[in-house]
Parts: C-alpha cells; sequence; structure tokens
C-alpha cells in the first residue's frame, strides 16, 4: 500500500499523456465512499424521510447509497432515523455489533442526537451516542432529504479522508480497538449501564 | 346514571361520580366483586347494549386532603355570628380503572365506569373486564404496566410498553425517572434541579468575592 506521496505537477503531466497514476489509498476510499450501503431500519418519523431520500425525488442512487441492506452483515452506514426508546437501544446496539468494519453512524434527528422532543421521558434513550460511536449528527425534527444526502455527502468526505497507513490510519484498522461494544442490559429500573462508560463523555459544562 | 335502579337490583353497589365540568360527564363508580356481572348486564341488555370498550385507563390518586369551608352560626361576645369553619378530610390513596363505552347497535354512548382498588400499595387487584369486552386486553396490560393495577382474570397479563424485568410504574404520580441528567443544554424546573447534581463544583478562586 503505498502512501499518498505522488507529485502534483508530475500525476498531471501524465495525466496529459494518458496515464493515470493514482495511489492504493486513493483508489479504495474512491470504491468505498461511492458504495455505502446502509442498513435498512427505521424507528420513527425520521424514517419516512429516509426512505423519501432513498426514493426517486432526491435519490440517494446518486451517491451510491441506495442498497439499502435487510441484513447487517451486508451494511457499512447505520442510519438511526428515529427515537431511540430504552427497549430498543440494545437491539440497535447488537445491529451495530453485527455489522462488519468498516462501518459508520449517521445519527438522524433530534431524537437519535439527545432524545429530541422525549428527552425528559422515562423511556426514551437520550442520544444514541450513549452506546455506539457516531460519525455524522444531522440536527432536525425530522431533517428534510437534503439534510440526509449532505450527511451522506459528509461521510463520504469523511471516509475519503480516511489513511490506510501510518499511525493516524483509520479506527477500524488498528485492531486493538473496538468495534463491537456492550450491549446493555434491561435493569429494574434503567437500562444497565445507562451509557457506555468508555466512550460516553458529556462536556461538563460550569455553571451558577 | 340512567338504570341505576336496574343495575342496583341486581345487588351490586353503584355510585355516581358527579363531572362538574362543562362536559357534564358523569360516570359510574362499580364495586369491585360485581363489577364483572353489571359489566356484563351492560353489553347483554337490550336497552342497552354496550357492545364496545373504545378506552381503558388508570388513574393514580395520591392521598390528599381536602379543605371545605363552612359558615356556622356562632355566638361571638353575646352576638349571633356567621363564622367561617374549615375541616381537612383525608381521603387515602387509591388507583383507578376508567372504561369508555359506547354502543354501536343502538348508536349510544359513551358511558364511563371506574373501579377503584383498596390502596396504592398493596390492594391493588381489580378484576378484569376483558371476559366482557375483548378491546380491553391491551389496555389492562398498559395500566398494569404503567399504574400497577393487577387485573384478576385477565388472559395475559404482562407488561406491554417496558420490558419485563422493570420494577416501576412510571405513571404513578410519586415515580422518579432515573438519574440521567449528566448532560442537559438547556435545563429548567425539575430537569434543572436534576441536573444540578451533576454539576462540577466551582474551583474555589472563581467564586465571587463581596467587596
Amino acid at each position: 500500500m503505498s502512501e499518498n506521496n505522488i507529485d502534483e505537477g508530475l500525476r498531471n503531466e501524465l495525466q496529459r499523456q494518458g496515464i493515470w497514476v493514482t495511489s492504493m489509498q486513493e483508489l479504495y476510499n474512491w470504491g468505498r465512499k461511492n458504495s455505502i450501503w446502509p442498513l435498512q431500519f427505521g424507528l420513527a418519523c425520521c424514517a419516512i424521510e429516509m426512505i423519501a431520500t432513498a426514493a426517486s425525488r432526491y435519490d440517494i442512487a446518486r451517491f451510491g447509497g441506495e442498497v439499502f441492506r435487510p441484513s447487517p452483515r451486508q451494511a457499512d452506514l447505520m442510519i438511526v432515523a428515529g427515537t431511540v426508546t430504552k427497549k430498543m437501544a440494545p437491539q440497535i446496539v447488537r445491529l451495530y455489533n453485527q455489522m462488519p468494519d468498516p462501518k459508520y453512524v449517521i445519527s438522524m434527528g433530534a431524537c437519535a442526537i439527545s432524545g429530541g422532543p422525549f428527552k425528559q421521558g422515562y423511556n426514551v434513550l437520550k442520544g444514541i451516542d450513549r452506546y455506539i460511536p457516531v460519525d455524522v449528527y444531522i440536527p432536525g425534527c425530522p431533517p428534510r432529504p437534503e439534510a440526509l444526502l449532505h450527511a451522506f455527502m459528509e461521510l463520504q468526505r469523511k471516509i475519503d479522508e480516511q489513511k490506510l497507513s501510518g499511525a493516524d490510519k483509520a479506527q477500524f484498522l488498528k485492531p486493538e480497538q473496538p468495534s463491537e461494544f456492550p450491549v446493555p442490559a434491561f435493569g429494574e429500573h434503567d437500562l444497565n449501564p445507562p451509557a457506555n462508560p468508555k466512550t460516553y463523555h458529556p462536556p461538563k459544562l460550569e455553571r451558577v | 346514571m340512567k338504570n341505576r335502579a336496574e343495575l342496583a337490583a341486581r345487588g351490586a353497589k353503584i355510585e355516581i361520580v358527579v363531572n362538574p365540568g362543562p362536559s357534564g360527564q358523569s360516570s359510574l363508580l362499580i364495586d369491585n366483586e360485581h363489577a364483572l356481572e353489571v359489566a356484563k348486564f351492560l353489553r347483554d341488555h337490550a336497552a342497552l347494549s354496550f357492545d364496545f370498550c373504545s378506552n381503558a385507563t388508570g388513574v393514580d390518586w395520591p392521598e390528599r386532603t381536602v379543605k371545605t369551608t363552612t359558615k356556622v352560626k356562632q355566638m361571638v361576645d353575646g352576638v349571633e355570628k356567621e363564622v367561617d369553619q374549615t375541616s381537612e378530610e383525608k381521603i387515602p390513596g387509591y388507583l383507578e380503572a376508567v372504561y369508555h363505552l359506547y354502543s354501536i347497535k343502538l348508536k349510544h354512548g359513551p358511558l364511563i365506569i371506574r373501579m377503584r382498588t383498596v390502596n396504592r400499595t398493596d390492594g391493588t387487584r381489580l378484576p378484569s373486564l376483558t371476559p366482557v369486552w375483548r378491546s380491553a386486553e391491551f389496555q389492562e396490560r398498559e395500566i398494569f404496566d404503567l399504574y400497577g393495577i393487577h387485573f384478576d382474570g385477565h388472559p395475559d397479563l404482562r407488561r406491554i410498553l417496558m420490558w419485563d424485568e422493570f420494577k416501576d410504574h412510571p405513571m404513578r404520580k410519586d415515580y422518579v425517572p432515573p438519574d440521567d441528567f449528566e448532560w442537559e443544554p438547556t435545563p429548567h424546573d425539575d430537569v434543572l434541579t436534576r441536573a444540578k447534581q451533576h454539576y462540577p463544583a466551582r474551583p474555589p478562586e472563581t467564586e465571587l468575592k463581596p467587596s
């Protein structure tokens, strides 16, 4: 796997001569970012917007994301579209664990980010990032299909920038980084644990 | 309300709970022993035929004190005067199940019936009306889940919304939600008090000094 250190001038010169030079990393990321297969599941009204994004008017197929997979084993992207109730949260984490690396998560809508309008409810998880890492957050209630497309393009940009080697290589290439996260158990009063203490660090704000 | 006499004739104790609001929808309070018979009567009687239970819900009544003021004539300094006398009445807490009945056949309704438990702690049993109205099955499960009323004679009394391991009854007035208020960007009221317990202590040097 070569480093991405080709001289730009030389590359342009070669391209003029009809020779296309690229690096393994560029080629690999170009392929990956243009065929992101989302996991086909929806939780609430955001899922309707996700369906609209997949339909012909907004057409997520233009970005290579039209193949919604019904199995987590074949999916690259999890779009958490809607309210995550505490009863549903363990199943979401389990689905995430079943996805093969590299995998990405879009947290779609206010509910998936923080619980949204149901934040103070006893039965709603206050953000899916309490249990699994999230790559792109989309605010909105629900976000419009354009917003989901924007998040999709942001994710493509993120994938394009991932390195395949070196110290700052992508997370999924580091064997010591976890790709599965503990599934919370149903407790007597709340989920147990209420958040993954290893990955969830809420900002500490100092207030009067 | 109507046909109260007919119902009472069957040995059941029925009270009318008057609704003073503009809707004026009064309801029947049915005693627990005869509830099933009364329900069957309401469904099967030709002039009533309440064949459809559209809604069943629970109400939590915690222990409360009701103050009533009455004017009493009293001798004050040899002169008879009217004096306000307040008396406090303690009403013990109980749980209530409320059913809304309609008649599809005769196109009338709603008739509202209620049942009350003995208390809110150990005497929370009521007869199930699912054998009479099948549509009450899931709603009684919901009442069981959120209020903790046990329905005797229910075919499948399990929690319906919360998970089976869950112990609390969230719709009760004294329910306290679990303490996950560590990240509240815009807290207010009750949430603010809960969130404040998670705020880090201020370092002493930033404290405002009175000058």
